[in-house]
């Protein structure tokens, strides 16, 4: 199979819990890397020698420990800016997740009466309700793009939705329920004529595309750790420099300040502004290492991959009578998660019989209930592969299918 | 994992054929309760009579062969039945999916409920069990406080 990674053997054994047995001593064949990837074994070894060695807060221990933490923290986000093309790493942000690095910016970016945010009808919850929020507390207006059909964004009224009152365009780079990936640099460069920023949500992009932010010409992307072989609970925030220069701190604290008096404190330069509190030092760390490992691999070949085992998943599941895939059917054009409805068969369901023979999916709206509605249904089974996905995996992904729908007695 | 212990044959067979389905007149209270880590949803409807007996229980549900056989059964318990009873039997219910496949199920109470036994051993399938349950008892006791504001 063309594009798939050579070396996937020696891949999948930097994974230790791919060895793990499930249901019955079963081989585990883990299609569920959109909600959460797996971990290699270096940022497993990463985040213990931490912990194990030298393990101390951050910015202000004057200590061997405190120094080599430090160290350890900040080039991590080194790491990142270099895996983001970032002009410069304090541009770089940690936050918990993505959707606090998304609230961030929904929280402080000034947006007042009759302006306008966009974004689009494919967003996860993460890029809706932030903007809800942030709109109706500034009586802005919140429109959206809508979704053709095939699954990918409706620009046909784009000239409409842009308009000089758009301050903000916020959009998926890579759809978590349709696997679509946006057309994000034709956007941001339309957004930047009517003088509005670009938020992207790299959530799904991160772990299987090259990010590139200022090719794409973004003023802002989000992504989270844990779907990049990383850990939870870091997720990153980048913006330009003069924008985050501009906003006013999200959370106030300790870390984030230049001086405090009791009545009026100053800031911190960016990146320490945006960044209250002790932060996630173990886990920074382990996405430093996580960001080492598939930038190893290589994101090009990386990519290649998700690309030939989701094509060959699409085949797969085309030979399944009843099955409908939500979202493009054309691999180069998406992303690793592949959504999809059996006829007959609730996703809930689907997802007992498939883990009953070891294969683990994801059932229900996948925090993208718009898009689901927009498909007329409630809900869905999602599929989604990684850098240690084998067309074998794949092959018991359809048998699994079959089985569960003769366990239904339906097609 | 058993399949067929979570699956049992009641299960499938009220699922294909769920009892009382459907939206109905009269009425004195209706509930929409959804389960939102998978949007599964329930709107349900409760007529009691006068005298305080359960008269009909409607639903229009959308969601798993679990969640939709629970509504099935629960109609099955609880129209025909004070609804004082039926609340019991909401609390008998309730425990069983507590229970973590622990507790033994009382067939006397819950004739085909005593089914999702095997359910209560699927800690994310619990939720959907007891989706029309809780609507029920929502339901039944706005309905009920209803008739006290009138009589």
């Amino acid at each position: 199979m063309d594009g798939l990674l050579t070396d996937l053997d020696v891949i999948r054994k930097d994974f230790p819990i791919l060895e793990r047995r499930v249901a019955n001593d079963l081989p585990l064949v883990y299609l569920d890397s959109a909600n959460t990837s797996q971990k290699p074994q270096v940022v497993i070894d990463a985040m213990v020698d931490q912990l194990e060695n030298h393990n101390a807060n951050i910015a202000r221990a004057m200590h061997t420990l405190g120094a080599e933490s430090t160290y350890a923290f900040e080039a991590a986000r080194d790491k990142v800016a270099a895996f983001l093309n970032a002009p410069s790493r304090d541009e770089v942000i940690f936050t918990k997740n993505a959707s606090e690095a998304l609230n961030l910016v929904a929280r402080t970016f000034p947006l007042g009466p009759g302006d306008r945010v966009v974004i689009t009808e494919m967003e996860h919850h993460s890029n809706i309700v932030p903007w809800q929020l942030a709109t109706e507390r500034a009586g802005a207006e919140l429109r959206w793009f809508g979704l053709t059909d095939e699954g990918e964004l409706d620009l046909s009224n784009i000239d409409e939705l842009l308009t000089p009152g758009t301050k903000v365009v916020a959009l998926t780079w890579v759809s978590n329920m349709l696997g679509t990936i946006n057309p994000v640099a034709e956007i941001a460069r339309r957004a930047h004529e009517v003088g509005a920023v670009v938020v992207l949500d790299a959530s799904q992009a991160a772990p299987q595309l090259p990010v590139d932010v200022q090719a794409v010409e973004a003023d802002f992307v989000a992504f989270t750790g844990h779907k990049v072989t990383g850990p939870t609970g870091i997720g990153v925030l980048w913006g330009r420099t003069e924008l985050l220069d501009s906003l006013p701190p999200f959370l106030g604290g300790g870390e984030m300040i230049a001086t405090v008096s009791m009545e009026k404190s100053t800031w911190a330069p960016i990146p320490h502004k945006f960044e209250a509190g002790t932060p996630p030092i173990v886990e920074a760390i382990g996405l430093g290492a996580a960001i080492d490992y598939i930038s190893h691999v290589g994101l090009d070949r990386i990519h290649a991959h998700e690309q030939a085992i989701t094509g060959y998943l699409l085949d797969g599941l085309a030979s399944v009578s009843g099955v409908r895939v939500l979202g493009p059917l054309d691999p180069t054009r998406r992303g690793g998660a592949v959504a999809f409805e059996l006829a007959g068969v609730h996703p809930h369901d689907v997802a007992q019989l498939l883990d009953s023979r070891g294969i683990a999916v994801r059932a229900g709206h996948h925090c993208a209930k718009p898009a689901h509605k927009r498909f007329g249904v409630q809900s869905s089974t999602r599929a989604s592969s990684y850098l240690y996905t084998t067309p074998a995996e794949i092959d018991a992904l359809v048998e699994g299918l079959e089985f569960t729908k003769n366990y239904f007695k339906v097609g | 994992m058993d399949l067929d212990s979570l699956y049992q044959e009641i299960i499938l067979d009220h699922y294909r054929n769920p009892h009382h389905a459907g939206l109905r007149d009269p009425f004195e209270a209706e509930v929409h309760h959804v389960n939102p880590t998978c949007g599964d949803e329930v709107t349900l409807r409760v007529h009691l009579a006068e005298d305080g007996t359960v008269r009909d229980v409607s639903y229009d549900a959308e969601g798993c062969s679990i969640s939709q056989a629970s509504a099935s059964v629960m109609t099955d318990l609880v129209i025909g039945k004070q609804l004082s009873e039926a609340l019991d039997t909401h609390g008998v219910f309730l425990e069983l999916m507590q229970g973590k496949g622990q507790v033994e199920p009382d067939e006397e109470v819950l004739e085909d409920g005593i089914a999702f036994a095997g359910v209560a051993k699927f800690p994310a399938r619990v939720k959907c069990a007891l989706l029309s349950w809780m609507a029920f008892k929502d339901a039944a006791l706005q309905a009920s406080s209803k008739e006290e504001t009138h009589a």
